[in-house]
């Protein structure tokens, strides 16, 4: 063999060209890279400036600070169009919060109640919610909206002939009004109690584990806790004076006054988020179910665990590492398709944003606010996922 | 204890009538302990109550083509909404007497889907196919061309337009897709964290925030003078959107390779490039096709969104027909037609990728 550039061993290059070493050349495509995004980025830039100056509209956050002079249909917090556009904005975000923590605690029940029916061995029951499955996540969600917010338009009746399927609770096209304890002190220590109870719930539940890890004496953790939960706010309800006063929707004029009110807005878009997305959980809570094999309930019983230990012991922990990513992904789902608001008139951020860009022209401003605030959540998601996936990952030998 | 004694004669014993045929079925799958036993009588009440009333308001009592006045006296469902708007419903403001153009575009469309669909075709000659088909739907829906007239895109509505956003959408989002999936596995931290960036920051946000981009500010990343009109401009924001989720697809695939599979690209001397197109992306593509018709489903779902910016696709071409005072107080009857149309496009393709992953896995 003749004398070669590259002296063997060493890996010292002699006379190859840049052109050709890997590492050279991954810089330099690397550096091409950058440079082509940037100049993209700066030509994108210049011509909005360029445009901007042009249409003089207005750049800047200082809008925020402006009177909004517009309406919005409901709040949770004291608002007039004579507040400014960034309490406007917090008005929306507080709505599509709401909507998402609803929505998403439902859909976790209904997908896990179709989820479960899908493998019920009851043949009817469960070609039912394969059909139910099947059906809603064929139809876009937005169609669905569409649907419901029409159903309540056009087939309820005025406040006058309100239906009344259960006692207390009134149907109607102004929105469904709902019966409500009267507001009274002791509901606030009930709260504080439940609050309470919960983190004693999970104080007991550490020091069980801990126990029965050092002596192997088991605990009753699930009955006490569920003693508590209940028997504290209970407790506090009767200390409180047990009010049983009831505050009952009552038409006066063209509409109910007291009670709940739920505008037909929010009903419908809390429908169509809850029936589609639920199809999706149902989906994963199946899969989840059967990625756990028979032979580890087989297993587990043979053991001598009870049927309810063995759920909670070595069913749920391995179904749950399964079901949760997928889970999580679907609620992001549902908190990202709660923008659709703005296509039937519900005020959440989306549609408040909307306003603020028609009024203010600053449509930049607008849509970056829109993108960072579901950014926000997702990356929260993701930074949880992470955590969680890390935290439940199989410990191998 | 009754001796049953053998008799050569009778022949074998016969299961009992309970346990066989529509009896044991029955027994088996509905009434197997007492909780199915009440769990099915209570689901034969509920659909007792459902289902034949919803039969009668469907199709007993339904009114199919007459006007709208013989609908407000009837109990049942107002099909004539549907009958009597389709070609609008369809087709939007396409020209009236130039609608058999989007009609046969559609035909075409739908003739490629279903040859394609088996997958001994699929080979270089369907690609030419596609092209050819792609570029004649073009030519139908625009003209301007051997004596076709020319029909400007802001009349193009309705299932075309439907159609037109999801098919040019997937087809455009699937090659950026896989040079995004690419760039993210990618050794070179500066292409690494730029498509990081771009999927994680496309997948964090909802699409109707991309359509207001579109909408409201595409037009000012424009110099002077130059514009793009509405349509094209809803299609880029569709396929930025798209292609993010089909990049996490793909990637799922080029994890799933063995480490093997490069080593022995690498000691053929092939370089990226070749390894790449020649011995990874064949095998990761195929895995990964099934997830790959479940976002083709939803950019199809997700193409409807364009209502809220204003485009007439399929959904809104329905809300206007059902805003016109002569039809008002039939959106039920319009969005099921419209629901169904949806249905039967994503089930047809649900079912394909299930039955695409059994024949897949076999091989």
């Amino acid at each position: 063999m003749t004398q070669m550039d590259t002296e063997p061993g060493t890996g010292v290059t002699e006379k190859v060209p840049f052109w050709l070493d890997p590492k050279k050349r991954a810089i330099l495509f690397q550096l091409g890279t950058l440079c082509g995004v940037g100049l993209l980025g700066y030509y994108l830039v210049s011509n909005v400036l360029a445009n901007l100056e042009r249409q003089s509209i207005a750049t800047g956050w200082s809008f925020l600070n402006r009177e909004s002079s517009f309406e919005i249909g409901e709040s949770m917090i004291p608002y007039s169009a004579a507040s400014s556009y960034g309490w406007a904005l917090v008005v929306g975000a507080m709505n599509t919060l709401l909507v998402a923590f609803v929505g998403n605690l439902i859909t976790i029940v209904l997908g896990t109640i179709v989820g479960i029916a899908r493998l019920s061995t009851n043949w009817l029951v469960s070609k039912i919610a394969a059909v139910y499955i099947e059906v809603m996540q064929d139809i876009p969600v937005l169609l669905q909206l569409f649907f419901w917010y029409a159903i309540f338009y056009e087939t309820m009746p005025s406040p006058r002939q309100a239906l009344n399927p259960v006692a207390g609770v009134f149907f109607c096209n102004r929105g469904v009004a709902f019966t409500v304890p009267e507001a009274h002190p002791a509901h606030a220590f009930m709260a504080a109690a439940f609050v309470l109870a919960c983190a004693a719930a999970w104080a007991l539940y550490r020091w069980a584990k801990d126990r029965q890890d050092r002596t192997g004496e088991p605990f009753p953790t699930f009955r006490v806790s569920m003693a508590m939960i209940l028997g504290f706010p209970l407790m506090a309800w009767w200390l409180g004076g047990a009010p049983t006063a009831l505050d009952v929707p009552e038409l006066q004029g063209f509409n109910f006054s007291g009670g709940l009110t739920m505008s037909p807005e929010f009903f419908a878009l809390l429908m169509g988020l809850v029936l589609y997305t639920a199809a999706f959980v149902a989906e994963v809570v199946r899969a989840g179910i059967q990625s756990v094999s028979k032979g580890q309930t087989e297993a587990a019983l043979s053991i001598g665990l009870r049927p309810m230990l063995v759920l909670n012991l070595v069913v749920l922990p391995q179904a749950l590492r399964v079901i949760i990513p997928p889970l999580t992904s679907q609620m992001l789902n549902l908190t990202k398709n709660s923008s659709l608001a703005v296509a039937i008139g519900y005020p959440d951020f989306v549609s408040v944003a909307n306003t603020t860009i028609n009024q203010t022209g600053q449509a930049i401003e607008g849509v970056a606010m829109i993108m960072s605030v579901y950014l926000a959540f997702s990356l929260s998601t993701s930074a949880f996922m992470n955590w969680y996936n890390k935290r439940s990952a199989l410990v191998e030998r | 204890m009754q001796q049953i004694a053998y008799n050569p004669e009778s022949g074998p014993l016969k299961p009992p009538v309970t346990e066989v045929g529509v009896l044991g079925w029955v027994r088996a799958n509905l009434f197997n302990g007492w909780f199915n036993s009440i769990l099915t009588v209570v689901t034969l009440w509920g659909l007792w109550q459902v289902v034949p009333p919803t039969v009668r308001w469907l199709f007993l009592d339904a009114v199919w083509t007459a006007g709208s006045e013989a609908c407000r006296d009837s109990s049942g469902a107002c099909w004539s909404v549907i009958t009597e708007n389709i070609r609008f419903i369809m087709f939007g403001f396409f020209p009236y007497d130039l609608q058999w153009r989007p009609l046969i575009a559609m035909f075409i469309l739908f003739g490629l889907l279903y040859y394609s669909q088996d997958r001994t075709h699929w080979k270089k000659s369907l690609l030419y196919a596609w092209i050819l088909g792609l570029f004649t739907m073009g030519l139908l829906m625009r003209g301007g061309l051997l004596g076709l007239s020319l029909v400007d895109t802001t009349r193009w509505g309705g299932l075309p337009l439907t159609l037109l956003l999801s098919v040019f959408g997937l087809t455009a989002a699937y090659p950026l897709g896989v040079i995004l999936a690419l760039g993210r596995q990618s050794t070179m931290p500066g292409v690494r964290w730029i498509c990081i960036v771009y999927i994680e920051a496309i997948r964090g946000v909802p699409l109707i925030s991309l359509l207001f981009m579109s909408a409201i500010i595409f037009p000012l990343f424009l110099p002077e003078g130059v514009s793009i009109n509405k349509i094209l401009r809803a299609q880029a924001a569709i396929i930025i959107f798209t292609s993010a989720y089909i990049a996490e697809v793909v990637r799922g695939g080029l994890q799933g390779m063995g480490r093997g599979q490069y080593e022995a690209a690498d000691s053929l001397g092939l370089n990226y490039y070749q390894t790449m197109r020649l011995v990874i992306l064949p095998q990761a593509l195929k895995i990964v096709i099934p997830p790959t018709v479940s976002i083709l489903i939803s950019a199809f779902k997700d193409t409807s969104l364009v209502v809220i910016i204003a485009l007439y696709d399929v959904l809104k071409t329905t809300k206007t027909v059902i805003s016109d005072p002569e039809w008002l107080g039939f959106s039920r009857e319009a969005y099921i037609f419209v629901a169904l149309l949806y249905f039967l496009g994503c089930f047809s393709m649900s079912n394909y990728s299930r039955r695409l992953e059994r024949e897949l896995k076999r091989d």
